[in-house]
């Protein structure tokens, strides 16, 4: 039954990744791209609970990376380290290095306010203020000064919400509560809210758990898009989503990354038995 | 010290131990009865066993047993003081019954004197005088001059010497006393028994004997909450029915849009000019209004201030340590704020004034508000830190998550998204502030007037209040009564505060549940 199963799914999905790899070649990117994120030895203790194992992991620049795993294996924590959300958590504590272009976010000297400016996120709930949908968008642009005037500050807000695929429904009422939007119209309102910075980083935790699979094409489009000036790091619980949208992929397993590489070589591959059950489906 | 003590050892022996040992007897007897049932049924492959659990069925003869008679004890209890003074009354000669309601009352008392003092006497002399008050012949006639010196040696001390009639009635009274008590106590026994022997025999396999408890408890929780809203509604009908004199006398127009407070003496149809002087209500709303708005300047942005430190800012160990220091204020007696501000404050703000130059009075507008925003910081504070603590984390990860600071978070997200509550939270605080006796009463002046001024006294409804019903005043005059009509004022004025803070507050409370 499981067996029959991942024969059909996978075929599907290797056509897709296929095919990503021959756009990627007619892109005429630089083969070898330089590293944006580089983690070494990352741990992360929830009090006196470790939740992450010595985490070492190589993001590469202007691609998009998922992480995949099973459900409270450490995505998110990990996740959370890169734009140091977890330093809002009282009881939680990193320990490792973390360089983003080189230079350790870590580091006492760092403003924290400046990295989180240059690293989106897109969180695993969606979360708009008690605002109105345009003010949701403008938010991030106005704290930082982005456009001069009220007509910019539209276009902006306008592309945002064209490219996460909520303009058409919201065009019409985007002095309305962005609360009052529905589940998986939130979370796209969130992407657009963490695009609208344009930020080099955009992390992004589970950005399609609450979409259709319309709207979940629109956004995978938009990271597809997105890509060429982007660094992205996609937690997903979706195979097929890795599949299609990532370049590399990193499998978490119990706060340790088992297995990372080529999403392609993870998929058709996987050099490591666990990697291999989770892909398939016979755990997680 | 040890005598107490031995008098509550013994209280608990006499009046606690007895009736515990008595219904816990009960208790298991019920239970052992239930036991005995099941264990009778469990060999009879019977399906329906028993259909409540033993402990149960004890629990119901338990109180299927006690209540019935504990509530004709009680109802007994409350009705015998009425009953036996209607019937006492009735013995008393039409000379008597025909005087005003104050010389009866008088009367009573005197009787009720004596009883006491009947109790004190011993056996012969009790017969000396019961002899005598049946008008018996052949006893020797009792003059009412020796039973008061009789009633002397016993430390009992009469005004007068007690018309025979008087020590008939009391006699009487104690009689009749006598009489319900041993009644009382025979029918709580044998209202228990037979209450008892109902339970015991309709303890059955199928008795529903878990529902019948619960049924019990819901009528006692019921009960409970009964008294509590009657209570409520019966002191709030009879401030109005105190108003509605109040408004007989003074038209409601003089009150409500009165500017001038000026109560006199003014006998009304008992003499005098008639002339009430004037209940103006304005210059009290004016001054209670305006002393609290000095409070709420005073106590919104330190409170609110502080609780966002508390809340955004504060380490876990500070705010640990903090949080309870700040809610200390919130203990502290406000007759203590009054004292301080009346001996710290008052004077601080006058010689200070001095210094640059302005006139200061020790009890000013000024001082009341202030200390009053003090004792209401607290209440701001720790409400607003619940509320902001209320907005969800994932709002301030998210603004975080965009590149904006602590500061810009707080102001930008989670103030907007709490201002209702805070709004809520302000406007019980105001509540409290306009309810608030103890510190105007000593530190805002008696004076009613309509200005501005904030170094000058003010007075308030509250303080008002006070001064009414601690004067020498007859009870049914204008002057006592219109503490009632200040008082219902006050009420309705924070009972329509606190219903739309907690309509806000609620209503800001979904958005997020
Ligand atoms: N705020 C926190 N306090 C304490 N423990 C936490 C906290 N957040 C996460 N954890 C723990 O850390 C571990 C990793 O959690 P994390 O959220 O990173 O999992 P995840 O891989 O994102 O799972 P999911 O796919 O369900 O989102 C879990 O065991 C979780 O219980
Ligand atoms: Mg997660």
């Amino acid at each position: 039954m499981v067996a029959t199963h991942v024969v059909e799914s996978k075929a599907p999905m290797l056509e897709q990744t296929n095919d990503l790899a021959e756009a990627e070649t007619t892109n005429v990117e630089p083969a070898e791209k330089s590293t944006k994120i580089t983690s070494e030895d990352v741990c992360v203790y929830y009090g006196e609970k470790q939740a992450l194992f010595g985490i070492d992991l190589e993001i590469p620049e202007n691609s998009v990376t998922s992480l995949i795993g099973p459900s409270g294996c450490g995505k998110s924590t990990y996740l959370r380290c890169i734009n140091r959300m977890n330093d809002v958590i009282d009881i939680c504590r990193v320990t490792g290095t973390i360089k983003i272009d080189g230079k350790d976010i870590y580091d006492p000297s760092l403003d924290v306010v400046e990295l989180r400016a240059r690293i989106g996120m897109v969180f695993q709930k969606p979360n708009p203020f008690p605002k109105s949908i345009y003010d949701n968008i403008a938010y991030g642009p106005r704290i930082h000064g982005l456009t001069s005037n009220k007509a910019e500050l539209d276009e902006l807000v306008e592309n945002s919400l064209i490219k996460a695929g909520l303009w058409n429904e919201v065009k019409d009422r985007l002095s309305g509560p962005g609360t009052g939007l529905s589940g998986g119209q939130q979370q796209r309102l969130c992407i657009a809210r963490a695009i609208a910075t344009k930020p080099e980083v955009i992390l992004m935790d589970e950005p399609c758990s609450a979409l259709d699979p319309i709207a979940t094409a629109t956004i995978e489009e938009l990271i597809d898009e997105l890509r060429s000036n982007y660094t992205i790091v996609i937690v997903t619980h979706s195979m097929q989503q890795a599949a299609r949208v990532s370049q590399r992929t990193a499998f978490f397993h119990l706060g340790k990354i088992i297995e990372e590489g080529e999403t392609t070589q993870i998929f058709t591959n996987p050099q490591n038995e666990k990697t291999q059950d989770y892909i398939t489906g016979r755990f997680g | 010290m040890s005598e107490v003590l031995s008098l509550y050892v013994t209280g608990f022996l006499t009046y606690i131990l007895p009736p515990v040992i008595v219904v816990s007897i009960v208790f298991f007897i019920g239970k052992w009865k239930a036991q005995g049932l099941a264990k009778q049924t469990s060999t009879a492959a019977n399906a329906a066993g028993l259909h409540s659990r033993p402990p149960y069925h004890g629990a119901f003869l338990a109180l299927v047993s006690f209540l019935p008679a504990v509530l004709v004890f009680l109802t007994w209890s409350i009705a015998e003081g009425p009953v036996i003074k209607g019937m006492v009354n009735n013995t008393l000669p039409a000379s008597v019954t025909k005087l005003d309601q104050g010389k009866q009352d008088l009367i009573t008392s005197v009787i009720g004197t004596i009883e006491n003092g009947l109790n004190k006497l011993d056996q012969k002399e009790l017969d000396l005088l019961k002899s005598a008050s049946k008008g018996d012949q052949a006893a020797v006639p009792v003059e009412p001059e020796t039973v008061r010196k009789l009633f002397e040696s016993k430390n009992i001390i009469l005004a007068d010497n007690p018309e025979p009639y008087l020590l008939a009635a009391a006699l009487k009274s104690r009689d009749l006393v006598q009489f319900s008590t041993y009644g009382k106590y025979i029918a709580f026994v044998l209202i228990s028994i037979a209450a008892f022997l109902f339970a015991y025999s309709s303890i059955k396999l199928r008795l529903r004997a878990r529902n019948g408890v619960e049924t019990i408890i819901r009528w006692f929780l019921i009960l409970a909450s009964v008294i509590a809203i009657v209570t409520t509604f019966g002191i709030v009908f009879s401030v109005l029915f105190e108003t509605i004199n109040f408004f007989q006398i003074i038209p409601p127009s003089n009150f409500f849009f009165g500017t001038v407070w000026d109560p006199r003496f003014g006998w009304g149809a008992t003499g005098g000019d008639g002339n009430f002087g004037q209940y103006g209500f304005l210059p009290l709303l004016w001054g209670t209004l305006y002393i609290s708005i000095v409070a709420l300047l005073v106590a919104v942005p330190i409170g609110l201030f502080s609780a966002i430190y508390m809340s955004e800012y504060a380490g876990p160990k500070l705010r640990s340590i903090a949080k309870p220091a700040l809610e200390i204020l919130a203990g502290i007696p406000t007759i203590v704020y009054g004292f301080f501000a009346l001996v710290t404050v008052g004077p601080f703000f006058r010689d200070a004034g001095a210094v640059v130059g302005l006139e200061i009075n020790a009890s000013s507008v000024l001082t009341a508000g202030f200390v009053m925003g003090i004792m209401i910081i607290p209440f701001i504070s720790s409400l607003s830190d619940d509320i902001i603590n209320a907005v969800p984390q994932s709002l301030r990860e998210g603004s975080l998550g965009l590149g904006s600071t602590k500061s810009e978070t707080v102001t930008k997200v989670v103030l907007p998204a709490a201002l209702p509550g805070l709004v809520g939270a302000v406007m019980l605080a105001a509540s409290r502030a306009i309810g608030e006796t103890m510190i105007v009463v000593l530190a805002a002046g008696i004076a009613a007037k309509l200005h501005m001024n904030p170094f000058d006294a003010l007075t308030t409804i509250t303080v008002k209040i006070v001064n009414q019903l601690t004067g020498d005043h007859e009870f049914g005059s204008p002057e006592t009564l219109v503490a009632f009509a200040l008082g219902l004022s006050l009420f309705v004025i924070t009972l329509m505060l606190n219903v739309y803070a907690l309509y806000i507050v609620r209503k800001y409370r979904e958005q997020y549940d």
